[in-house]
């Protein structure tokens, strides 16, 4: 049995910037302990005399000609944006005071 | 005549179209209706699109006028909610996309366009199509036209909903594990997985973009084979989209169903997909199918993927890695929803806009990936489970060297009952089996109906074939239909229940 913590998942959400309220750390850390057990099981048929797999399809050196291509202008752009001021995106503070 | 409209085939309604006998306002008016007398009750779309009669008179004035129209033009078609249109909605089932409008559209609603196809609307789906019901849409399920009680599939269960309703003739979907395949399964209609890079990605709300895969949704194979001929090929937007030519997959439905016969088709049954896990009825159906095949000539070989055992895992550590980094971009920042309260840093605000924007599935997936992709655990995990997906294209390179084609049930069960597997996440995890291996692999499969199941809902057949053969499947397909429909008098969806019409 794989054994996730709370403070575990509370680390994992605090990665992924979600703020999880207390019931939902207490379910994930039951749930993602029986997932995890389930999939923790590729390990054993993953050799390693096998070469992993990233792509099904592997192309390399994808490029497109040097020129100006198309690009939305700046009120397509901001069109969906919570905050802006027509030419750069608003958001609240970067730094907290403690920072 | 506006009543019959919605019942024929998609090529059969194009047909009409091009001679003349139906406008294109007529068609798609006929559809609307149809939507807003049943879609009440089947929740197919999240939206409908109030510029599709401008649109479809448009395409009747250039009619009028002369122009040489594609074959299609005129014809409605549904849009997952997966896929960015201009002018329309583009939540991808999501609250943290609700209302928001895309500036460009997706290389496939490009082209669906530039056919002449009018869109209807946008279909529902499983928040950033991660399910395999529809229950986890966080705008309501869609419901199963066969039996209101029960899911359509997902993550593309209104694409599947659309056309087995009768509300469009053709639908857009994606597919990541199945969202195609599976939908189609239940419904009784039909869905093809194109070969990974067959199809643009570009403008499909990424979930996991190695797997990620769009395709055509439709109630006979010719259908599927014709908007695959028209979303196909290269996309320089898309950097993993093939360059190479595709032969008419429309062309090759049109043979296999006039051949009726799969004489001199090696046809191979996993093993390992047909045994465990497969319901009865399911099996019976399957058997029955198996012998129709033999029937028409094909030469049925057993083969054996014995790392498909593995597959689920590795696809739930796959995609819930890359998830994790695609709706990263989910950040309160440049579009969609901002959460924020007095004195927050935007690292609280991102974090409150998260919490409050996903459901309960997409933060699990989430925090899983972040788990799986952490310091200490990437080999064991992502990195074990990236060997795990080479061993599966091996199982499929030997398989294929015995069989021209494999084919397995599309879904382990018919259609279950909303709200039973919701509160089990794993238990929904492994009904994916079946669908899964092509994706790791990204070889194409199509879903096609091969009958009822005891309880009256529809059971489906998978097709696989080798990378780059989508072909074989709508040739081998569009067969199987025919043979099938003999036997049936009509094809699957003609002997779905009617359902009640909403008085007007």
């Amino acid at each position: 049995m794989s054994e996730i913590t709370r403070e575990e998942v509370q680390h994992l959400a605090g990665l992924a910037r979600i703020a999880l309220t207390d019931d939902e750390v207490t379910s994930l850390t039951t749930e993602l302990s029986a997932i995890v057990d389930a999939i923790a099981t590729v390990r054993e048929i993953a050799g390693d005399d096998v070469p992993a797999t990233s792509h099904p399809v592997p192309l390399t050196n994808v490029l497109r000609a040097d020129v100006v291509g198309e690009t939305l202008v700046h009120e397509q752009t901001f069109a969906g944006a919570p905050s802006h001021d027509g030419e750069r995106f608003r958001v609240s503070a970067i730094l907290g005071e403690e920072q | 005549m506006s009543g019959d409209l919605t019942r024929l085939a998609g090529h059969e309604l194009a047909g009409l179209l091009a001679s003349g006998d139906v406008s294109s306002v007529e068609a798609t008016q006929a559809h609307l209706d149809r939507i807003a007398a049943v879609d009440g009750e089947i929740h197919a779309f999240l939206h409908v699109n109030d510029g599709a009669l401008d649109a479809a008179r448009a395409i009747d004035a250039r009619r009028a006028a002369g122009e040489q129209l594609h074959e299609l033009a005129g014809a409605p078609i549904a849009i997952k909610d997966v896929l960015c249109t201009i002018g329309m909605p583009s939540t991808a089932g999501s609250r943290i996309l609700e209302g928001w409008i895309p500036p460009y559209d997706a290389t496939v609603v490009e082209r669906v366009k530039a056919a002449g196809l009018v869109a209807l609307g946008k279909t529902n789906m499983d928040e950033f199509a991660m399910g395999s019901s529809t229950e986890h849409s966080a705008y309501g399920p869609t419901r199963n036209p066969w039996d209101r009680e029960r899911i359509p599939g997902g993550s593309g269960g209104g694409s599947a909903a659309a056309v087995a309703a009768f509300e469009a003739p053709f639908a857009l979907g994606s597919d990541t594990g199945g969202s195609i395949r599976q939908p189609a399964a239940v419904t009784g209609t039909v869905g093809v997985k194109p070969t990974y890079g067959g199809v643009s990605r570009y403008g499909a709300i990424a979930l996991a973009s190695s797997l990620d895969q769009v395709g055509p949704v439709t109630r006979t194979v010719l259908d599927s084979a014709l908007i695959h001929d028209v979303i196909g090929g290269h996309d320089p937007h898309d950097s993993t989209s093939l360059a190479r030519e595709w032969p008419s997959f429309a062309a090759a439905a049109r043979e296999g169903a006039a051949s009726g016969s799969l004489q001199g088709v090696r046809v191979g049954i996993v093993k390992e997909l047909d045994a465990e896990g497969i319901a009865a009825d399911v099996q019976a159906r399957f058997r029955e199918t198996v012998d129709v095949l033999t029937a028409a000539g094909a030469e049925v070989v057993e083969v054996s993927c014995p790392s498909f055992a593995y597959s689920v895992a590795a696809y739930y550590l796959i995609l819930p890695a890359e998830a994790s980094s695609n709706l990263a971009r989910f950040d309160s920042v440049r579009f969609g929803l901002r959460v924020e309260g007095p004195g927050q840093t935007v690292e609280d605000v991102m974090a409150a806009t998260r919490e409050a924007g996903f459901g309960a599935e997409v933060k699990r997936r989430i925090i899983l990936g972040t788990y799986a992709l952490s310091a200490g655990y990437y080999d064991a995990y992502y990195g074990s489970a990236q060997k795990v997906r080479t061993l599966i294209q091996r199982d499929f390179d030997a398989a294929f060297e015995q069989a021209d084609l494999l084919i397995s049930p599309a879904a382990p069960t018919t259609a279950f009952k909303l709200g039973e597997k919701l509160d089990d996440p794993l238990a929904m995890y492994v009904n994916d089996i079946t669908t899964i291996p092509a994706n790791l692999a990204g070889i194409p499969g199509m879903g096609l109906p091969m009958g009822l199941g005891d309880d009256g809902m529809p059971v489906g057949l998978q097709i696989l074939a080798p990378m780059f053969e989508d072909e074989r499947l709508y040739r081998a397909g569009a067969a199987i239909e025919a043979l099938l429909a003999d036997r049936w008098g009509g094809i699957l969806t003609t002997k779905a229940p009617e359902l009640t019409e909403a008085a007007r």
